[in-house]
């Protein structure tokens, strides 16, 4: 008999069950219909509108969810058969998978109603933005050496400074430049003690955020909230087309008609790829995080590749911060990231410390918070709780079944201590 | 290029690593460094590549002065380095390793991988080295990565090369090639560094010798001078290099492993199917690099690898699958090869360390009472029987150096009713007054009727202290030869070709 290589069936199992999922939710079909819209409303979006509009597809929510069964059920016999005949199933049959098993139930949540695509895309990409941002201040900081738990207070401080600065000198793009300088102050602070004092980065980490948290509490009580108009009634940046691009359907007026600071980041997710990936700064940046004597000895400085890495992460989680504020146009409130720091870590580690993999892990993320807020505006018949968790169990499943053992850059969290 | 040390002096606090040390290398010579372990040849060449900063003395270039604040000036005034322990990134391309820390580059910093490559080649080629640029670091063996180091070295056109003890981790074979390569580049003209304390790679490829000892000068020597000469001066008096040991007299068949099988945590097969017996009054050693499932082979024995399976009898009891307790009190005593971390607390005193396997028990504790006068007597006799050099029973065991510390180990182990002795790597790291202690200990183990079994890496130790000697490559046991077997063969075996 053929012994099978350990984990090779790990795939087709976790498929299998998703699909018995599917059945599940095909036999407890409600009998209604569901309307599906693709393209946004057409008064939602900007002045120039999108070149193509498709019909809205009506479904029978029943039929959608018998067929996306068969579809499951014919993806899974394939990985099935992959898997004992020793070949590796394309990662694109989980990733398609994921795709039809997650639509079907949008389909059956919406059971009833009209699922606007576009609006529910742009709720996650807006909520992704942070979670992006400060995914890639981790990539910066761990890529390098330092285990950057301090996410949540760069954004934070992101967000308070530029609020603040930004209603001062009535100018949002002064308020942009402010949220870097404090989001590269936070993480100079974090690689100050993990470096020249050696404590330890995760402490250091944890007592940044509390910190941050305290500060601007204490900052806003006392006399940001007393005076809003002075400190915290921010200017809002003003969003535009990209020519060309905002016309594609669907995709148009999700990713091209937004706030420069949504620009920014597709510029800083790209750019930070390459920079890591094809430039000789990054070269010697993952050499510093992954084997800091070595670097060493080839006269790499390690302190300072580390400083300016971390600190060109903070700035970047800063613009995150920003984008909470003067990027939504909404005054700074109170420990307003609500946790985001942790899920833009959490999105780093899926991300495998990738980049690119991180933004999209981030937009996972973002989609997962959307659905529980779009999901209560239709009032579906589903508990809240229950769509509150749905998304985070699928996440949980996604990332330990499909993703697999990960390992980081092997000297992130240890000091390098020079003889 | 020529290279001129001119009495450099290195102090760690109160400490004389390097106490006008001079030294002039010429270029086409292999110069060796020849010392016991801290003798202070890795701290002078450390000064030499810019990691340390000397406390005195100059350092010269063809008769130029250079000042060197750091690795990258003296790689930029073409000295290079090959690091005992590899200064390698496991995850990255041999060319990325290569490059690192003067890549081509296109406009605006952005990394020429292709001129990476061909650079690799190029120099690979000179050599018969056969690297592939783009083979991911960590997965290749050991010698290979040492050629990726050293053509790491060759790439910013070093004319001066150090070779800091690069034979460690090399099995005979290697480091016939790697003797070559030093020829090869001695020939071009490279001025060579060779830092070793094995005396019989000094003689294959020196040039010229100097010795050091306690941080000092102590001499320049020709290769021509025997081995023992060598030695005497390397440790300051006559040594006896040869272990004197009568034939076995061997007694009954005590200790017997049999299919001995193991797993380690990523599903790679550490122990394949290992057999071995040994009898009363003899010494068995394992050979082979390290890495090669030696160190587990002893933890099963002591149980440490609970998921072992096949069988190990000690005198008929089955060892596999008791816990380590019952196996130490079934009479098996085990020096690890790790002093410091695994054989000692180095917090704890002498005292302390001496009766960690028996602080549970007569004449010990009485009760829940701790017998500290009992303690001190024993700890007074075994410090006294084992010769170690210390100036109390109380002072911490991290605090005495590596061969007290092994003596530590031994005494602690020895005194106890042993059925059988297991020593891994015994005399690593010692200097040669405490191995030949180490060597007389475990020769008389053997001689009371004890069996025992060693783990050597270094092929000399073990054809000199093994009656039989088991070689072990990739968890196998490739064979089991009297100890008078060639050296080539053994080298063979040690690469996993069967006699």
């Amino acid at each position: 008999m053929k012994t099978l290589k350990r984990g090779a069936i790990r795939v087709p199992i976790i498929l299998s069950v998703l699909t018995l999922i599917t059945l599940w939710v095909a036999a407890i079909a409600p009998g209604g219909e569901t309307t599906i819209q693709i393209n946004s409303n057409a008064t939602a979006t900007g002045a120039a509108g999108e070149a193509f509009r498709f019909a809205n597809i009506i479904t029978s929510t029943a039929f959608s969810a018998w067929l996306t069964f068969g579809l499951t059920l014919l993806a899974t016999a394939l990985a099935w058969w992959f898997a004992l005949t020793g070949r590796v199933a394309s990662r694109w049959l989980s990733i398609g998978f994921g795709v039809v098993f997650v639509f079907n139930i949008l389909i059956s949540l919406f059971n009833g109603q009209t699922m606007t695509i576009t609006a529910l895309l742009h709720g996650s990409l807006s909520l992704a933005v942070p979670l992006i941002f400060g995914s890639l201040a981790g990539v910066l900081s761990e890529r390098v050496g330092l285990v950057n738990i301090a996410i949540e207070g760069q954004l934070l401080a992101g967000a308070f400074v530029s609020a603040m600065v930004a209603t001062l000198v009535q100018n949002p793009w002064v308020g942009l430049i402010g949220a870097m300088v404090a989001g590269a102050f936070v993480s100079w602070l974090l690689a100050v003690f993990a470096i020249r004092y050696v404590v330890d980065q995760i402490i250091i980490g944890v007592v940044l955020n509390v910190l941050v948290i305290g500060l601007t509490n204490f900052m806003f009580s006392t006399f940001m909230s007393a005076n809003s108009q002075v400190f915290n009634a921010p200017p809002r940046l003003p969003s535009f087309d990209v020519p060309g691009l905002a016309q594609i359907p669907v995709i148009g007026p999700v990713f091209f008609s937004q706030t420069p600071i949504v620009y920014l980041m597709y510029v800083a997710v790209i750019g930070v790829w390459f920079a890591l990936y094809k430039t000789r700064w990054g070269l010697r940046l993952r050499a510093v995080g992954e084997y800091p004597k070595a670097a060493d000895t080839v006269g790499i400085k390690v302190y300072a590749t580390r400083y300016r890495s971390v600190m060109i992460g903070g700035a970047l989680a800063g613009l995150g911060g920003a984008f909470f504020t003067i990027g939504q146009s909404l005054a700074f409130g109170k420990e307003m990231t609500n946790g985001a720091g942790y899920i833009a870590l959490a999105a780093l580690i899926f991300g495998r410390w990738n980049p690119i993999y991180a933004a999209f892990a981030g937009l996972l993320f973002g989609f997962a918070e959307n659905l529980q807020y779009s999901l209560s505006t239709v009032g579906s018949h589903v508990p809240s709780d229950f769509l509150l968790m749905l998304p985070y169990v699928l996440t949980v499943v996604l990332v330990a079944g499909l993703v697999g053992k990960v390992t980081g850059p092997a000297a992130a969290g240890k000091a390098y201590i020079k003889s | 290029m020529k290279l001129e040390l001119r009495s450099i002096t290195k102090r760690f606090g109160s400490l004389v690593a390097n106490e006008n040390v001079s030294l002039t290398v010429q270029p086409g010579e292999i110069h060796c460094l020849l010392g016991e372990n801290g003798a202070g040849k890795s701290t002078l060449m450390n000064v030499l590549y810019g990691l340390y900063q000397a406390d005195g003395g100059e350092i010269l270039l063809d008769d130029k002065v250079v000042k060197f604040s750091g690795p990258g000036d003296a790689m930029a005034a073409g000295i290079g380095m090959v690091h005992q322990h590899f200064m390698l990134i496991p995850v990255f391309t041999v060319a990325e390793n290569v490059i690192l820390g003067h890549e081509p580059t296109k406009f605006g910093g952005v990394l020429d991988m292709a001129a990476a490559r061909a650079k690799v080649r190029e120099i690979s080629d000179q050599f018969g080295f056969d690297l592939d640029p783009d083979a991911i670091v960590g997965d290749l063996p050991v010698g290979v990565q040492q050629r990726v180091e050293i053509v790491k070295a060759l790439i910013s056109n070093a004319q001066i090369l150090v070779f800091d003890e690069p034979t460690a981790v090399l099995t005979p074979q290697e480091t016939d090639e790697l003797m070559a390569i030093m020829k090869a580049l001695r020939d071009r003209g490279t001025a060579i560094v060779f830092i070793t304390h094995k005396l019989r790679e000094v003689k294959e490829v020196a040039d010229k010798i100097t010795v050091l000892r306690l941080g000092k000068v102590v001499g320049e020597a020709s290769p021509d001078e025997s081995a023992s000469d060598l030695a005497s001066m390397m440790v300051g008096r006559a040594v006896d290099l040869e272990i004197s040991k009568s034939p076995a007299k061997l007694g009954d068949l005590s200790f017997v492993v049999s299919g001995l099988s193991a797993v380690s945590h990523s599903g790679t097969k550490v122990l394949d199917d290992v057999s071995f017996e040994i009898h009363q009054g003899e010494i068995l050693v394992i050979a082979g690099v390290q890495g090669n499932g030696q160190t587990e082979l002893t933890e099963a024995i002591l149980g440490l690898m609970p998921k072992a399976t096949g069988s190990i009898k000690l005198n008929g009891q089955e060892l596999l699958g008791r816990p380590v307790k019952q196996v130490l009190d079934l009479g098996v005593g085990f020096v690890p090869e790790d002093r410091t971390d695994d054989g000692l607390v180095a917090d704890f005193t002498i005292a302390e360390n001496l009766i960690l396997d028996r602080a549970d028990r007569k004449p010990f504790v009485k009760g829940l009472n701790l017998q500290l006068k009992y303690l001190r007597e024993f700890a007074t006799k075994l410090v006294k029987e084992f010769d170690v050099r210390t100036q109390s029973i109380d002072t911490k065991a991290g605090k005495l150096s590596g061969g007290n510390q092994q003596k530590v180990v031994l005494a602690r182990e020895l005194s106890r009713e042993l059925k059988l002795l297991v020593a891994s790597q015994p005399t690593r790291g010692l200097d040669v007054g405490s191995i030949e202690f180490v060597h007389e200990q475990i020769v008389n183990t053997r001689n009371s009727g004890l069996p025992v079994l060693i783990v050597a890496t270094e092929l000399d130790e073990a054809v000199q202290l093994g009656d039989r000697i088991a070689v072990m490559y990739r968890g196998k046991i490739v064979g089991i030869v009297p100890s008078t077997t060639p050296r080539e063969v053994l080298g063979q075996m040690m690469a996993g070709i069967t006699a």
